[in-house]
């Protein structure tokens, strides 16, 4: 029922070309450039539409909380292991997928994308389009549901998808070392290279923490290993998360840097935070500038406005020119109106 | 649509001919244009040999830039080209289009650069497999996705069939384990997709170009992730008095929390296959047989052997075995590594199937396979990737009589429909090429096939790369099944198939 008036209102906006503001749990509407249009929420279609631990998959609609489905897995020693940010309890998994944001454990255990086995969505002519599936291989036709992922809303209208969980790691234990940014990086990187079970890594106040999570024995033998002082922050992990840590206060604009892990040190920015073994960056800045841009391009990667500053910018960047040719050509082949959340990914899009 | 109108007809004269292959031979020098039917032969097929065609020229590039000018002449000319790695593929998807040419990437065959502390290796399309393994062993890294094949089959094939192997539960498919390209489009412009970073903003073509089968562009590099060699890895053999209580075993290994690095299963046609050609120590009694791998640090295995060994005897297992050392461990998969040419031994011909299902519908699908194959008269050795619900059932046939191999695919077909109504899907991990293009028919609606050719035309407008292959056209499932497409209601349309 819900679907079918869902289909009417997005043929009627087609139609008399409506732009839309797809929302559901609103967590992140800081997030990308400045929503416009009328408002068209999901959030109430939720729940778990199928659960089997044993098949290690999980099928959800868009609107279902992200902490229900992880109370849920959790019952089963169960997780999503690309531990998404909850920015706020209202955070929904639709959200979650639309944004593609991943948290501290990424770069051990993949993204969003990562487990995203099937989507079911509407596009923007209307049309109720179902890809991939619920099960963990699967390379029949174009992977568009890996491609939803991160599409904040600008191709399709996300109804229902089902992620590859994994059994939860035994235990967990984080340590912390004093070091200075750059010896960070060289010790983290020095660790990546080594067996140890790693799940988290946070450079910040000329502290390195690290965590690591997997059998009770593996884990004792690599605090053993990599020495260091216990932290006693239970919550850490959740606060780099969610970024309610003291870092993320305030409001000036905060880039979000992704590099190579072992990229060179940049003095940029106001304060540095570091994760995923080196590979984030998160800096606040008092002014709007080009700078991250230019040294997230010098180290092979590339730099967002991520949160606070001008949102009507390029906050995401700017595209190659033939990829922003593609990008057009694939938003006008979901979205031919031009009506799901136009502009609030790049200017033109 | 966007359909490019000003499209004109390639002349394929034998005029016109001679000054493209001259145009060629400008590009990449005389002998890497190969024109003559007997230089041809060898290309005329991929793994997939029941299919097979020649294309008017096949050309071999052995830089990015060659393959931009050679792709810019082909766009120009309206000529459709077909990119081919190693050839191993199992599906048709480098089968050469008659009326354009094959570009071979074999030549691209560099690894250009090996990061041990990032991790990544940088390497050309046409750089084996395996051989990337081999070049960061010293390191104590290497490159996690093993499809059979992969001491043959190249990375760029990888990347476009989105290869999996016998490790993807624990470490992923290929989309899991790349992190950056560089693709030539069909204007013949270089474009890369991904990053040096982890994250990329704008919509993941990355995984996009997985499995896209060459349809939207030319793979000239890959990043690929590498990873710190597990300390240790133990197999457990496990065998099994019927083939239910097997699928049930899988079932509780992984509800009980152990994420193997392999789980695979036999039947019993396939166990005593393989015993006769390997001598794996395979019990030949049992109607099943689960190999589970399990690797990590050395504690972390130790505790996580008892668990297993526990789970599996509880689960009804009749006989346990757990590998003492390395050349145990190897002599455990030997078996299932050479299941498909011990199969070979048995029969005169096989065709190996490939879809995937919810692991619980393991037995149902059995039952009708068994069902399937004693209504057309034709043996089937069932081999699985059980831990993520791939099977690889093989059907036994012999090309040399009259029909059998059409009633083959025609069984072939049947199973994959079968896995479509059990919640699966019609390929796990060899890809759709001309294979399997009727049967996306059953798993696709009208829309969403029309969904996949607007994808396909806003990278390939004009239908120049690898045509007629993975998406089926409307008309083509009308012929298949009309009852198929039918104001896109689907048969079983009471059945979930997201």
């Amino acid at each position: 029922m819900f679907i079918k008036q869902l289909q009417e209102t997005v043929k009627d906006a087609f139609a008399k070309k409506i732009e839309l503001d797809i929302q559901s749990g609103n967590s992140k509407r800081f997030l990308g450039r400045t929503p416009k249009g009328a408002a068209l929420s999901i959030a109430q279609y939720s729940g778990i539409v199928e659960y089997d631990p044993a098949e290690l998959v999980i099928t959800v609609k868009a609107g279902t909380a992200l902490r229900d489905i992880n109370s849920a897995l959790a019952k089963n020693n169960q997780y999503l292991p690309f531990d998404a940010p909850n920015f706020s309890t209202e955070s929904t998994i639709g959200g979650v997928v639309a944004a593609g944001l991943s948290g501290p454990i990424r770069p051990w255990t993949g993204s969003v994308r990562d487990y995203v086995l099937g989507i079911e969505c509407i596009d923007g002519r209307g049309d109720h389009l179902r890809f991939g599936g619920r099960v963990m291989k699967n390379v029949a036709g174009y992977d568009v549901s890996r491609l939803i992922v991160g599409s904040m809303g600008t191709l399709g209208i996300i109804l229902q998808m089902s992620f590859k969980v994994l059994p939860k790691p035994e235990t967990s234990a984080t340590v912390y070392f004093d070091c200075s940014q750059v010896k960070s990086i060289e010790k983290i990187t020095q660790m990546g290279l080594t067996s140890l079970p790693l799940s988290a890594s946070l450079w910040v106040a000329n502290k390195l923490f690290v965590r690591l999570s997997g059998s009770q024995a593996a884990v004792a033998k690599g605090l053993e290993i990599i020495g260091g002082n216990r932290c006693l922050d239970n919550d850490l992990w959740q606060k780099l998360r969610d970024h309610t840590h003291s870092f993320f206060h305030g409001g000036s604009p905060l880039w979000r840097v992704s590099v190579p892990a072992n990229s060179a040190v940049a003095e940029i920015g106001d304060e540095c935070l570091v994760e995923w073994g080196g590979s984030l960056r998160w800096y606040k800045s008092s002014q709007q500038n080009e700078q991250f841009h230019e040294y997230a391009q010098k180290c092979g990667g590339n730099a967002i406005l991520f949160r606070n500053g001008d949102r009507s910018s390029d906050v995401n960047g700017k595209l190659h020119p033939v990829l922003g040719r593609i990008h057009k050509q694939l938003k006008k082949s979901f979205d031919p109106g031009n009506i799901l959340n136009p502009g609030r990914m790049y200017k033109d899009l | 649509m966007n359909i490019d109108t000003k499209v004109i007809e390639p002349d394929l004269s034998p005029v016109g001919l001679k000054g493209l292959f001259e145009s060629f031979v400008d590009i990449v020098g005389e002998s890497h244009v190969l024109t003559e039917k007997e230089q041809l032969y060898p290309y005329e097929c991929d793994g997939l040999s029941a299919y097979k065609a020649l294309p008017l020229a096949v050309v071999l590039p052995a830089t990015a830039e060659e393959v931009c000018e050679v792709m810019r002449l082909c766009h120009k000319q309206n000529i459709p080209v077909v990119a081919r790695g190693a050839g191993t593929g199992l599906s048709g998807g480098a089968l050469p289009y008659e009326k354009g040419i094959l570009l071979s990437l074999a030549r691209l065959n560099q690894v250009i650069n090996i990061d041990p502390p990032n991790r990544v290796a940088v390497v050309q399309p046409g750089v084996r497999n395996l051989a990337i393994t081999e070049a960061v062993a010293h390191l104590g890294l290497y490159y996690a996705p093993d499809p059979s094949s992969q001491i043959a089959c190249s990375i760029g094939g990888n990347v476009a069939e989105n290869s999996g192997g016998v490790h993807c539960l624990k470490y992923g498919l290929t989309v899991h384990n790349v992190i950056h390209l560089k693709v030539v489009t069909i204007e013949g412009e270089l474009i890369e997709i991904g990053g040096g970073g982890l994250d990329t903003p704008g919509y993941d073509l990355l995984a996009l170009m997985h499995g896209s089968e060459g349809l939207l562009g030319i793979i000239v590099e890959v990043t690929v992730k590498l990873l710190p060699k597990p300390d240790v890895a133990v197999a457990i053999l496990a065998s099994f008095d019927d083939v239910e209580t097997a699928g049930n075993a899988v079932a509780d290994v992984i509800s009980r929390g152990i994420l193997p690095a392999g789980l695979e299963m036999m039947d019993n046609p396939s166990i005593r296959a393989t015993e006769d050609f390997v001598k794996a120590g395979y019990p030949i009694d049992a109607a099943a047989i689960l190999i589970c791998e399990l690797d990590g640090t050395e504690q972390e295995v130790k505790s996580q052997i008892i668990l297993a060994q526990d789970i599996l005897s509880q689960a009804g297992a009749t006989g346990l075995r757990i590998s003492e050392s390395e050349q145990e461990r190897a002599k455990f998969w030997s078996g299932r590594k050479n299941a498909f040419p011990a199969v070979g031994r048995i029969s005169p011909d096989y065709y190996c199937i490939d879809g995937t299902i919810p692991k619980r519908e393991l037995g149902n699908i059995l039952v009708e396979i068994d069902r399937l194959s004693t209504e057309y008269g034709l043996s089937v050795a069932n081999v699985f990737h059980a831990g993520d619900g791939n099977l690889h059932p093989l059907i036994l046939y012999d090309a040399n009589v009259d029909g059998e191999f059409a009633r083959t695919e025609e069984l072939g077909g049947k199973i994959l429909e079968a896995c479509v109504i059990a919640g699966g899907t019609i390929t796990g991990e060899h890809g759709v090429g001309i294979e399997k293009i009727n049967q996306m028919c059953v798993q696709f609606s009208r829309l969403e096939l029309e969904q996949f050719h607007r994808i396909k035309a806003a990278f390939d407008p004009r239908g120049l790369l690898n045509p007629g292959k993975a998406i089926p056209t409307l008309t083509r499932c009308a012929e298949f099944g009309g009852m198929h497409v039918h104001d896109g209601n689907l048969p079983f349309a009471d059945i979930e198939r997201f």
